[in-house]
């Protein structure tokens, strides 16, 4: 089991080193002056040059890329070409929301889409089901923001059950967090709620289909105890994975969620460092990210030695 | 099955006929999704004479409702949003299809050279792993940044990451290929590397990379919707449906037309090509056609 983990824990570091790489070359790759490209049209040659020592674009390549990486190492992904504040503080001040959020719609995405999958496996080729896969295949074809939108225009316009915009911090109570975070969750959550039914379904009918689930119904096991405890746990490893996969899904949704609902986290700092050309700041993001997206996908591959006995040897 | 006595040889026009009928009725999903991209792509090589100039700013039909003169209203410059929307068609279909062709030509090289040369294969997939860490839009994002914007370096920046998966779906199937007794008898009788590849393992990875292309031309069109609604997409001078999205949403309280037009049109595209890329799946491969 220790080995296991600790194998997997080494797997990352290749991974993360090549993230590093690339996000660090993607600067030097670009035809192009970088320096005069993130300075903008009309910036005089002064100020190409202020921005190139800022990034230290003079100096040797590789001696800039070890400072990036021992950088990286220390926590240090730069600092902002605006503001002039490290991109971590940045971070800091706006990962509440995108946390927020991210937890929010994975558990409604779980915790709606696990059901439906069971129901639609267990009650296959019915109406349910029909309505199940239905969604399955809608969910993945309507963007975020059209979700978003229809979502805005009918709770919050017509009905105003929810607060159109914005975000409550935790700090007020979480009851204002709960309602501002309901509409976005629910909007990012489609496309994954659609990607976790589906694949539940399908795994599910799988172990339905085998043999110890027709002894647990023929010994009269009750057929909540044979979904539940019988087919779901063994159906789990792909539902798992999925969830994983998924979660690339869920970092690229988050930004788009953000702009939708206007809620000051991560992805509205990504969106204003495009508009301002702050390219510190879209690295420093790439990197926490892809580490997001690793240290989950790291989680999960710890997660099924809980549903797979056999794997911890 | 009994033995039954094997009916009669019909004449072969109508034998075709039923063929072919019988064929549109087992894979449904398939024609539906055809049918709506093929009026999607009349729709967009004809957008000129369809609809007026997208371009036109008449201030007096500012933020018009949907209406017999204005069938999905007007935008805040008073343009005609239907006009936006039928040329928005040609800019999804053409991103949708060059990324489609592009990630699929380059997917398909890197994976069958990784798949074959066990020596390049360590590095390359590793950094294939990486590169499959970064969400995909926000590579885009940084690409677009660096570089000035226009259709031709949005169409790269959202290749780029779709190009890890395409890897990876190739060298499985040329590995499985690899181990199969005829490559080996191919090797045996002196036959070149070159040839191998391309006679004997090229043809089988088809059938998948298809599916998985239709997959990659979907994916593509929602990202350069997602890029352009950021900001970071296609110029905003050319009506792209992620941009007349993007302009809609100052004002979406009032003028939600803006938004739901091109939002309803972008959903409808996606689920054609998903519904294509799921019944060509269920067609190449019956063995998940019958679990999913």
């Amino acid at each position: 089991m220790t080995t296991y983990i600790l194998r997997r824990l080494l797997a990352t570091i290749p991974v993360m080193a090549v993230v590093a790489l690339f996000v660090f070359f993607l600067l030097h790759l670009t035809p192009g002056d970088p320096a005069a490209v993130i300075a903008g049209d009309d910036a005089s040659p002064a100020e190409v040059d202020g921005i190139r020592r800022k990034l230290g674009l003079d100096r040797p390549i590789w001696e800039q890329f070890g400072l990036y990486v021992w950088n990286l190492l220390r926590g240090d992904l730069g600092t902002s070409i605006f503001s002039n504040l490290p991109v971590m503080t940045l971070v800091k001040q706006r990962l509440e929301p995108s946390l927020v959020l991210a937890v929010a719609t994975l558990t409604v995405a779980v915790v709606l889409a696990i059901p439906m999958g069971v129901l639609a496996a267990w009650k296959a080729r019915s109406a349910i089901d029909r309505v199940v896969m239905g969604f399955s295949v809608l969910g993945f074809a309507v963007p975020v923001f059209l979700v978003g939108y229809l979502l805005i225009y009918v709770f919050a316009i017509q009905l105003r059950w929810l607060p159109v915009q914005g975000y409550q911090p935790l700090a007020n109570g979480i009851g204002g967090t709960l309602r501002s975070i309901t509409l976005p969750a629910l909007a990012l959550g489609m496309t994954y709620m659609a990607l976790i039914a589906r694949i539940t379904r399908a795994s599910m009918l799988e172990v339905l289909s085998e043999d110890y689930i027709r002894t647990a119904r023929a010994k009269g096991v009750a057929t909540s105890s044979v979904l539940l405890r019988h087919a779901l746990k063994n159906a789990a490893v792909p539902i798992v994975t999925v969830i994983g996969i998924g979660f690339a899904l869920l970092i690229s949704g988050v930004v788009i969620t953000e702009t939708v609902f206007n809620i000051p986290g991560l992805g509205r700092l990504t969106v204003d460092a495009i508009l301002k050309r702050d390219y510190p700041i879209i690295q420093g993001l790439i990197i926490l990210f892809a580490a997001s997206k690793v240290l989950v996908n790291l989680l999960i591959d710890i997660s099924y030695t809980l549903f797979d006995p056999r794997i911890r040897q | 099955m009994a033995i039954v006595a094997e009916p009669l040889p019909a004449p072969a026009s109508t034998r075709q006929q039923s063929g072919t009928m019988r064929w549109v009725r087992r894979h449904k999903t398939i024609v539906v999704g055809l049918v709506i991209l093929a009026a999607l792509f009349i729709v967009a090589v004809a957008a000129p004479w369809l609809a007026g100039d997208p371009l036109q700013f008449e201030p007096t039909n500012r933020l018009k409702k949907p209406s017999g003169e204005f069938w999905f209203g007007t935008d805040q410059f008073g343009r005609d949003v239907y006009s936006r929307v039928v040329h928005g068609a040609r800019i999804s279909l053409i991103v949708g299809l060059c990324v489609a062709a592009l990630a699929t030509f380059l997917g398909l090289v890197i994976g069958v050279l990784c798949g074959y040369y066990r020596r390049i294969d360590g590095i390359v997939m590793r950094f294939m792993d990486g590169m499959m860490s970064i969400p995909a839009i926000l590579l885009a994002i940084a690409l677009i940044t660096l570089m000035k914007a226009s259709l031709f370096i949005v169409i790269v920046a959202i290749t780029i990451p779709e190009i890890p998966r395409v890897v990876r779906l190739v060298r499985s199937v040329v590995l499985s290929v690899r181990a199969r007794p005829f490559i080996d008898a191919a090797i045996a009788s002196g036959t070149r590397n070159s040839v191998i590849m391309i006679r004997h393992i090229l043809p089988n990875t088809a059938a998948p990379l298809i599916v998985q292309a239709t997959y990659v031309c979907a994916s593509a069109i929602l990202t350069e919707a997602g890029l352009s609604f950021l900001g970071a997409g296609t110029p905003p001078e050319i009506p792209s449906w992620g941009n007349v999205i993007s302009l809609g949403r100052t004002f979406f309280q009032i003028a939600p037309w803006i938004i739901f037009f091109p939002g309803l049109c972008l959903a409808i595209t996606v689920l054609a090509i998903n519904l294509v890329g799921d019944g060509l799946r269920d067609m190449l491969d019956p063995r998940i056609a019958r679990r999913m």
